[in-house]
């Protein structure tokens, strides 16, 4: 990937909302090429969705999120990929990871309180044939996602003026 | 009151120019400034974390004079990227460019000695050399605020002994490429001068990778260089530097420091270690964001004054000449109709009337809205 494309996605991962216009000010590319950068990567599924990061508990959302530990077990008919995306297909399910360590996947499971979550996981994740065994953590706070920290214990105490 | 109560020399130095300005904003609300000339961005977790560590292990006591010997070895590590060979024992750790820079000058000149500074320029590097005995010569930079040969040796006559020189530049933005530096070299040869180079915003240098002055053939011998942490890892309010000196000039400086400061503090100098250890991840991004906001900035700027592109640091310096308002008068009105602060540009030395300065070390969301009501200003004249 070249560098002019690189520095397009970068500044739009930090702020979806800035336009070809201003992408164009900041980096000094034409915005007729800006524009075309952001198209051919659409195309190709690298810029996926534009999203917007909530602070929901903020909101007033009741939403409840888990992590889930689930460790499977493999076979020739049916490896790592095939559960994965045998699981990630619920809509419940807001991400799933293979990782490495003690379990196998990571899954996050979203749902409007604790019993919708946990019949969830016992009816939907832990009934999948492969599907050895599950631990289920309840998120109680989120300090940062993707980056952001969602606390904010530091102003700006610089003076107005330093020459 | 005896009118020697206060020493002449102090007397002598007039009052920041940009104080009044000063008085003016104390008291307003909601000011977007773009007067600050010190980054936004915090000093890194990691910096502070090993802070933190260290007070809590109670690592508080005095370091030598010269500073930690880990930091002088990071450091001699550290300045060989900008082409300069030089060992531990050639760096001291000062409490940052502004007691670096007393120390260097009053280590090097006698009562009289000349001592050219550019102008316009950062507002220390005068009054410091008055104190120290000095006589500072202001050397107009070229209309697009650069030095040359030429410049330098037009003032051939008064013996300059010295050469003060701030690049990438506060408050100009401009640096120089190593061919132009090598001119420069020429002319401080030629003189017999030494350099006592400010070289505090290298690492926000953006078209050219900087070159230390000192990296040149027969410069090192002749070159103070002063650096710090406070720009490039945004540690501003911690206080640490670092002078690199040839041996003669190091121990000269050393008597002074071990007398008027005695070491930097050492909270300080352990964040610095770390720093220069981990923190070349988030420098490059930073200068990632400096440099959006520089591009984004001038561009909106050019379309309604005109403004050099800047080389390095966080300043633009824009002309307001179209305007026809003096420096004072356009930060003013500025300030009092859109609650926007920069600086006059003449706070900087005569040369910097007709222009402000306005530094872009804010988010990208605060330069915009600054940009705009920049625009509506200037629109409305």
């Amino acid at each position: 990937m070249n560098d002019k494309v690189f520095e397009v996605l970068k500044i739009l991962s930090e702020n979806s909302k800035v336009t070809p216009q201003e992408i164009s000010q900041m980096t000094g590319f034409p915005e007729e090429e800006v524009e075309e950068i952001i198209r051919k990567e659409e195309e190709n599924g690298v810029i996926l969705k534009y999203k917007t990061l909530i602070n929901w508990e903020k909101a007033g959302e009741e939403l409840v999120f888990a992590v889930i530990d689930v460790n499977v077990t493999l076979s020739r008919e049916k490896g790592y990929d095939d559960i994965a995306k045998r699981i990630a297909k619920f809509p419940e399910v807001h991400a799933i990871r293979l990782v490495s360590g003690e379990y196998d996947f990571q899954v996050v499971v979203k749902g409007k309180n604790l019993k919708e979550v946990a019949f969830f996981v016992a009816e939907k994740i832990s009934t999948i044939p492969e599907v050895r065994d599950t631990v289920t953590h309840f998120i109680l706070r989120t300090y940062k996602e993707e980056g952001v920290l969602l606390f904010s214990d530091e102003e700006d105490r610089r003076l107005a003026i330093v020459p | 009151m005896s009118p020697d109560r206060i020493n002449k020399k102090v007397q002598e130095i007039k009052p920041s120019g940009i104080r009044r300005f000063f008085d003016l904003i104390i008291g307003r609300k909601d000011i977007l400034s773009l007067g600050v000339g010190e980054p936004d961005f915090p000093v890194p977790w990691k910096v502070r974390e090993e802070i933190i560590y260290s007070l809590e292990k109670g690592v508080t006591s005095y370091t030598s004079n010269h500073g930690l010997e880990e930091l002088r070895q990071a450091i001699s590590e550290y300045y060989r990227k900008f082409g300069v060979e030089c060992f531990q024992k050639d760096v001291l750790i000062t409490t940052g460019v502004s007691e670096g820079f007393d120390i260097a000058v009053r280590a090097i000149i006698n009562p009289g000695d000349a001592v050219l500074v550019p102008d316009p320029s950062y507002v220390m590097y005068k009054p410091l050399v008055t104190l120290a005995g000095g006589e500072a010569i202001s050397i107009p930079t070229n209309p697009d605020f650069r030095l040359n040969y030429e410049r330098i040796s037009e003032y051939r006559d008064l013996r300059p002994k010295v050469l003060i020189l701030n690049y990438p530049a506060n408050p100009t933005g401009v640096s120089y490429a190593r061919r132009e530096l090598e001119e420069i070299a020429d002319a401080v040869i030629e003189n017999d001068m030494l350099v006592v180079s400010d070289e505090i915003y290298c690492e926000l240098s953006y078209n050219n990778k900087h070159v230390s002055i000192a990296s040149l053939n027969g410069l090192g011998d002749r070159t103070i260089i002063l650096n710090g942490f406070s720009k490039a890892f945004a540690m501003t309010g911690l206080r640490v530097g670092y002078n690199i000196a040839p041996p003669d000039l190091l121990d000269a400086m050393l008597k002074i420091h071990q007398y008027c400061m005695l070491c930097a503090p050492i909270s300080a100098q352990i964040g610095a270690i770390e720093a220069l250890k981990n923190e070349e991840d988030e420098l490059e991004d930073m200068r990632a964001e400096y440099l959006r906001r520089r591009n984004y900035f001038t561009k909106r700027l050019n379309e309604i004054l005109e403004v050099n592109i800047p080389d390095g640091a966080f300043y633009a310096f824009p002309s307001i000449q179209s305007t026809g308002l003096s420096s004072e008068e356009f930060t003013e009105r500025l300030l009092l109709e859109k609650n926007v602060a920069v600086v006059p540009g003449n706070a900087f030395g005569e040369c910097g009337e007709g222009y402000i300065r306005c530094a872009y070390a804010v988010s990208m969301e605060k330069l915009k809205e600054a940009a705009d009501k920049i625009e509506d200003f200037v629109r409305s004249l």
